[in-house]
């Protein structure tokens, strides 16, 4: 029964429907399953199969999006449960992101909180145009693992540079891995710039995370 | 709204009309051919059968015009209607009878053996952009005799889609017939559902050879469709005006549905065409031109005027190799097709002219009539109100990927293209392998050859073509055909 019930839950993950995804969720809790069983067998195997299909060109973002909005509405009831029973999810790592200071593009940005959020990754999104200085503290705030620089123009492309810099000056650069993204951004423009990566989508991120938290 | 490309004024179709209607009285067709003079004498045409010319009265070809169908239906090998010829409904199928292949490894033309036109026909049925099968190589491996026959053979073999093709001889046709009944398990089948439609071409200026006006009576007198392919050269074997390169296709297609009607009343036959603007300085016959793809969509808008359904060559290039003329070329006489509302548009994956197949080229083609499909279809409002509803619950918000609104929408308002189109970043593109378009276009061929599903076709069926095939090609000095490449 117990695995019935999670596999319509992966279902609903995968076929993007995320009120269903919410219901059978509660379902599952009355029933008795573990949260962490919920998550681990039954939203995570559906992510996983999203994340694949997106790759292969079956899916496109629009599928992404509405999988990964159905696992965090999913993940918002089992946090109260985790916490009463005094267990956490397994984190992959804590993620700070945001567009630097002076670009106010977004799209991208939150496509890939959302992603790294619904691969396990604990986002703190602080949104658009964000001051530099907002970024360290949050960083130093959360010990994030992973800070997430946006930008879409190559006018703000620079500012990626210059919060790398500030990090060092505030000697937590070696505590924290860089990655940067948006249009005009490239492996070269990390590789000048001493960030740690860079991906070209947001799948993609989602790896280059993974990778660099191990 | 659906977008409507119309290039000849109401008064101007009208003349043309009157003009066609005109020429086959003076200076008449002239037909090669006994039984349709007696067939055109018989009906009221003034005829000399010493110069095999025939001065055709309005009213005999306006009688045709009352009894052809105005609209019919292709069946694919399932027994499902799949084609519809008639209307502004368009469909997109293979060039055919080219006499060369585009070799995949070396890029330079080949003559095509069995293999590469099994390759081909299977292809086609795995490109959903495609809705029909032609005939589309000849292939060198047997003897010239049944080389149109020869190709039915081996797409029949493989196909499920209906298919377009042609006999490059009389006798031939009749084997090519057989092979068709056969599929179907009867001639009343095969009138009832035909699977097949036979391009008949007329010779410009107003000539009927002997073999293509006995191909359209033979298929006109079982009920399968023919599909004229009258053919001015602006310039060299027409008038050079582009008006009155239609004024000629009129007149050769009237006296087509003449003599179609007069061998069998409510025979199926389509108003279509390859003709060409003459290339003043090479005296070729180009196909990319825009003067080409004007006359085509100009008598387009004629055979609907005449409540006929249409066809066209248009989505083809001259150029040698799948580069920037060739894209440019094949997707200007698509998109122009679609918007004319040609109901079957033959030519892709043709190159040089139309003596060239290119696999590569059929994929990346299939991209550009996916979108030109895309384009007919028009913006329709979708939701009543169109936007209000969304935006003002979202406000400011930029969050419109996370609506359940673009997943309901986002595939059907957007063509959403195979990876042989790229719109990947600069980086993306690299850590793919910096792949230009022909050579995605050859990972897309081997990617879709993979999915291919082999055809329903039995055994016993298969010797039965086999048999017919193997004693057409007895006559011509062949006593077994090549082997069929069966997986």
């Amino acid at each position: 029964m117990s695995s019935e019930l999670l596999n319509k839950i992966t279902i609903s993950i995968v076929e993007g429907r995320p009120d269903e995804t919410v219901d059978l969720t509660r379902q599952a809790l009355v029933d008795g399953l573990e949260p962490l069983t919920i998550i681990d067998e039954g939203l995570t195997v559906g992510m996983n199969i999203v994340g694949d299909k997106f790759q292969t060109c079956e899916y496109y973002l629009p599928h992404l999006i509405i999988a990964a909005s159905g696992m965090k509405q999913a993940m918002e009831i089992l946090e109260p449960e985790l916490q009463s029973r005094q267990q956490e999810a397994e984190s992959a790592g804590v993620v700070v992101i945001g567009s630097v200071a002076g670009d106010i593009h977004e799209i991208g940005k939150s496509l890939v909180g959302t992603m790294m959020s619904a691969s396990g990754f604990q986002v703190h999104d602080l949104g658009v145009d964000v001051p530099t200085e907002v970024f360290i503290a949050k960083v130093k705030e959360t010990g994030a693992d992973i800070l997430g620089l946006s930008a879409l123009l190559t006018t703000t492309m620079t500012v990626q540079r210059q919060v790398i810099r500030e990090l060092e000056e505030a000697g937590i650069r070696d505590q924290v891995k860089v990655v940067i993204g948006g249009a005009p951004i490239s492996q070269e423009w990390a590789n000048t710039i001493g960030a740690d990566g860079y991906a070209e989508d947001a799948v993609g991120s989602v790896e280059l995370a993974k990778q660099l938290v191990v | 709204m659906r977008p409507k490309l119309n290039l000849l004024s109401d008064a101007l179709v009208e003349q043309i009309i009157a003009e066609g209607f005109e020429l086959l009285m003076n200076p008449g067709v002239r037909v090669h051919n006994a039984e349709a003079l007696k067939l055109l004498a018989d009906a009221g045409a003034k005829v000399d059968f010493e110069t095999q010319i025939a001065h055709i009265p309005e009213s005999v070809a306006r009688r045709a015009l009352e009894t052809r169908p105005s609209e019919f239906h292709l069946y694919n090998l399932d027994g499902e209607q799949v084609v519809h010829y008639g209307g502004d409904r368009v469909q997109f199928d293979p060039g055919s009878a080219a006499i060369t292949v585009l070799d995949s490894e070396t890029q330079e033309q080949r003559q095509p053996l069995t293999a590469d036109f099994v390759k081909f026909v299977k292809l086609v049925e795995t490109i959903p952009q495609l809705d029909a099968q032609s005939t589309a190589l000849v292939c060198v491996d047997v003897p010239d005799e049944i080389g149109d026959l020869y190709r039915l053979y081996l797409a029949l073999n493989f196909m499920r889609k209906p298919i377009i093709t042609g006999a490059f001889r009389k006798d031939t046709w009749w084997t090519m017939k057989d092979m068709l009944v056969a599929m179907v398990g009867s001639e009343k089948a095969l009138a009832e559902k035909p699977i097949a439609v036979f391009d008949v071409c007329p010779s410009p200026p107003l000539l009927w050879s002997d073999l293509t006006c006995q191909n359209m009576i033979d298929s006109a007198r079982y009920g399968i469709p023919s599909e004229l392919v009258s053919m001015p050269l602006a310039g060299a074997t027409s008038p050079v005006t582009l008006a009155a390169a239609v004024v000629q296709h009129t007149a050769e297609c009237l006296s087509g549905v003449t003599i179609c009607q007069l061998a069998h009343e409510g025979a199926p036959i389509v108003w279509g065409g390859s003709p060409a603007a003459f290339d003043m300085r090479e005296g070729t016959t180009p196909m990319g031109a825009v003067g080409t793809w004007m006359i085509d969509c100009a008598y387009t808008q004629i055979g609907k005027a005449l409540g006929m359904p249409t066809h066209a060559y248009l989505g083809m290039t001259d150029a040698k190799v799948v580069d920037a003329q060739c894209g440019l070329e094949s997707s200007g006489g698509a998109l122009m097709a679609a918007l004319a509302g040609v109901n079957m548009v033959s030519g892709a994956g043709m190159m040089d002219f139309e003596s060239c197949q290119s696999y590569e080229k059929l994929v990346i083609d299939a991209e550009i009539i996916g979108m030109s499909k895309r384009l007919i279809r028009g913006i329709e409002a979708r939701d009543n109100p169109i936007a209000l509803t969304l935006m003002q619950e979202l406000g400011h918000r930029a969050d419109y990927l996370a609506q359940p609104h673009t997943l309901k929408w986002f595939d059907k308002e957007l063509y959403l293209p195979s990876a042989v189109i790229d719109r990947g970043s600069l980086d993306a593109w690299k850590k793919k392998g910096a792949k230009t378009a022909w050579e995605r276009a050859q990972d897309r061929v081997e990617e879709l050859l993979a999915t291919y599903q082999p055809a329903p076709i039995s055994d016993e069926l298969r010797a039965e073509l086999r048999d017919i095939t193997t004693h057409a090609a007895q006559k011509f000095g062949m006593d077994e055909l090549p082997p069929l490449p069966l997986d």
